[in-house]
């Protein structure tokens, strides 16, 4: 089960997913990576002096990947990339093995990426290491959806210098749309703001969208996740108040061969146009995890317009990474910059 | 002689319809008394057991057992599996043909069969329905038959080709013994490693439809209601481990409709539902899926109502090297030979009421019937000598350190069980004490 009580199971400091993390500890999170972006430099570097953390990816990736390991770096850590493509994972090291393997080496803590849904609670198992998930599978992105909601917490009317708890995001829609199937940003979003009291609406066609998606609605998180499929409905729901956010997903082309739907239908109902957007919710943060297709899910002018926060999202992502570095390597550390 | 007395037991033998306190003598394999009790207190026998407050019933039958034998023998081998099929209170096993290689052929067959094996109990196999599990070209039933083939089933697959499974069918027919088919429609599930629904898209994992079970169960009863039609002939359909409402309802209305189908669940499928999986855990991941809860409810209204003829643990041995991979990864399957009679007391019988007789029928009676076997399942007098002897009343968790498999994939592991095998006997020779 997902859940606090077989967190135990995994080393503290772990972050594999969103589901299971109290307000409390996402408001620690987010009090601590205020603290370090703020510290000078060579304070911040001496955080993590000399400490040794494993960057384990087996998919491509560059913002992850980078600003991970810039945050490391930023923090006095010594890091090491572990890649599929130049490790023995190509001669068919298992996922077990290749993390007893950093362990033994000397690793404090591993990053991984992987390609299988689940893979970071196998490695956290297997290593007793804390293990920061940077996207498994379908599965979860956790380190993005918390950049992604330090990004609203920063850019929201009205919600910057609000106490962190239930309510912090009261009032809030977040539109996430597209291909929330194949989405671990999607899950990780859906799980996680309405723990701060917001409400996700899921919008795509039920091929990237199933009604199973409702299964992100659960106890841990108010239940406060819908499905509507209509755009234009949903971004005048997150644009009748002034708190909206439109998060648009990357649509893979080849995910949509055998849809119902060509390229051309998924362009008309679902691009993120500047007439949509000022005719829907002309306030509404425009949000992209990245990597994005301009010219598909999201017209070009919307991802570079004055909506649109999506590099602020790449620089949160370097500074939230901080802190969870922070907390994977040293709880006390970690407690030190919370208040 | 190796005689055996079994003395102040509650015989429960439904074949027979006793359900009373019994003693019972058997001698040279053979159940060969069933006295009223102290009626046997003149007979000397070399072996006593004093089953006072125990159940005694027929030994248990599975019809649907993975032994990884020939190929695999670092999974189980017929030794050991028949060891757990012994303490699970079997005595009579069916080994699916999906060794390597998959045993498609006499020569295999016999070589499975053969005493040199070291199998514990009565080891029965069915063995591919077409050559390789391919799934193209029919085996030669009649002569497997002859060397003691109780079924065919290209189990782990489905035979998927209309046409392939009429054949299959039709070959059966004339034999007495049934198409054992795992019904899954493999266009349907690719990539998939857990049930379809809201906790796989959660776990970002995909997942297997209601359909890909139903649309194969579907196609069989078509196929069998065609063969019934033109040919005249009445072939047996077996549908192993039925995990879903949908394909039990095809199921029933066909039973009532008069063909000739039968079906067995596995233990976890009315114990666990896909909420198990939990933290990816491997030892929840077979196949088929556990389902959701209404599923899992129908598996027991199934049972309840007689739809479903008997219940197979679909012992599938993995080695721990091979579960502690990414879940999508992991193989499909779990061990439960010796944590099947404890969870059925346990979910069926404390749990729904289900009478101790209708369970040990479902056991071994049934299980027996649908594979023709003479003499098995029953403790009738002359029927041979497998016998089971368990407290109905003992809880204790299942340590899956403790298993006689040579595998630990289990969800049960700490498990709590009802009802705890004290003896085990096959053919007259004492094989499990617990």
């Amino acid at each position: 089960m997902h859940g606090v009580a077989k967190s135990s199971e995994y080393a503290a400091g772990s972050l594999l997913t969103v589901a299971d993390l109290p307000v409390t500890e996402i408001a620690a999170i987010l009090a601590a990576t205020d603290r370090i972006e703020r510290m000078p430099s060579p304070e911040r570097a001496r955080m993590l002096a000399g400490r040794r953390i494993a960057l384990l990816f087996y998919e491509s990736s560059t913002r992850t990947r980078t600003s991970f390991e810039l945050a490391a770096k930023q923090l006095g850590a010594i890091t090491t990339l572990v890649s599929d493509k130049s490790s023995s994972i190509e001669k068919g090291e298992s996922l077990k093995d290749t993390g007893l393997t950093l362990r033994a080496l000397g690793a404090e803590c591993i990053i991984l990426r992987h390609a299988n849904s689940g893979a970071p609670y196998l490695l956290a198992k297997a290593t007793g290491l804390p293990v920061l998930n940077a996207g498994d599978g379908m599965h979860e992105h956790p380190s993005q959806a918390l950049l992604d909601l330090r990004t609203m917490l920063a850019k929201l009317p009205g919600v910057s210098g609000r106490l962190i708890n239930a309510k912090t995001l009261a009032g809030v829609t977040v539109v996430i749309t597209g291909d929330i199937l194949h989405s671990r940003v999607a899950r990780s979003n859906a799980l996680l703001l309405p723990k701060l009291g917001a409400k996700v609406l899921l919008c795509g066609p039920k091929e990237l969208l199933p009604e199973d998606a409702l299964g992100l609605a659960s106890s841990l998180n108010g239940g406060a996740v819908e499905i509507e499929r209509d755009f234009d409905k949903a971004l005048k729901r997150a644009g009748s108040q002034v708190g909206g956010v439109a998060m648009m997903l990357r649509i893979q082309k080849e995910r949509l061969a055998g849809l119902e739907l060509d390229l051309a239908d998924y362009v008309a109902r679902y691009q993120l146009t500047e007439e949509r957007l000022m005719a829907c919710a002309p306030h509404a943060l425009v949000m992209h995890p990245g990597p994005m297709i301009r010219g598909l899910e999201i017209q070009g002018e919307v991802a570079d317009g004055p909506n649109s926060v999506i590099e602020d999202q790449v620089r949160n992502g370097l500074a939230v990474r901080t802190a969870l570095l922070v907390r994977a390597l040293s709880a006390a550390g970690f407690e030190s910059v919370t208040v | 002689m190796s005689d055996v007395l079994i003395l102040n037991g509650r015989v429960v033998d439904p074949a027979s319809g006793v359900a009373a306190e019994r003693d019972l003598l058997l001698r040279q394999g053979r159940v060969a008394a069933v006295e009223l009790p102290g009626g046997l207190k003149d007979v000397k026998a070399k072996e006593t057991l004093d089953a006072a407050g125990m159940i005694v019933a027929p030994g248990l039958v599975d019809v649907h057992v993975h032994l990884r034998e020939p190929g695999q023998t670092y999974k189980e081998s017929i030794a050991t599996g028949t060891a757990a099929a012994a303490a699970g209170g079997f005595t009579s096993v069916v080994a699916m043909p999906n060794t390597v290689p998959v045993n498609d052929s006499v020569a295999g067959l016999e070589w499975m069969l053969d005493a040199a094996r070291g199998a514990l109990v009565k080891l029965f196999a069915m063995p591919a329905a077409t050559f390789g599990s391919m799934g193209h070209e029919i085996t030669d039933f009649h002569e497997l038959r002859q060397a003691g083939a109780v079924g065919f089933t290209d189990d782990g697959k489905p035979v998927l080709h209309d046409a392939v499974m009429r054949e299959a069918l039709v070959a059966a027919a004339g034999i007495g013994v049934p198409v054992s088919q795992h019904a899954e429609d493999t266009r349907l599930t690719g990539g998939c490693s857990m049930n379809a629904g809201p906790v796989a898209f959660r776990l970002g994992l995909r997942g297997m439809t209601v359909e890909a079970e139903a649309r194969i169960v579907e196609r069989d009863i078509r196929l069998l209601r065609d063969i019934e039609e033109r040919d005249g002939l009445r072939p047996h359909l077996h549908v192993q481990h039925v995990s879903t409402a949908r394909a039990m309802d095809l199921i029933r209305n066909a039973k009532a409709e008069g063909l000739h189908v039968t079906c067995e669940v596995a233990p976890h499928h009315f114990t666990l539902t896909d909420e198990a999986v939990g933290d990816y855990d491997t030892n929840a991941k077979m196949n088929p899926p556990l389902r959701n809860d209404a599923d899992r409810m129908a598996m027991i209204a199934g049972l309840m109502d007689g739809t479903v003829d008997c219940i197979a643990t679909d012992h599938a041995p993995h080695a721990l090297f091979e579960k502690e991979q990414e879940f999508e990864r992991a193989p499909n399957g779990i061990t439960g030979l010796e944590t099947a009679l404890g969870l059925v007391l346990r979910v069926l019988h404390k749990g729904q009421g289900m009478a101790l007789s209708r369970v040990i029928a479902l056991m071994s009676a049934q299980p027996a019937s649908v594979i023709s076997l003479e003499g098995r399942g029953t403790l009738k007098l002359g029927s041979l000598a497998d016998v089971v002897v368990f407290d109905p009343a003992a809880e204790w968790s299942f340590d899956a350190k403790r298993s006689r498999s040579k595998s630990r994939n289990t969800p049960f592991d700490g498990a709590g069980m009802v009802g705890r095998v004290r003896a085990t006997i096959c053919e007259g020779q004492v094989v499990y004490r617990g």
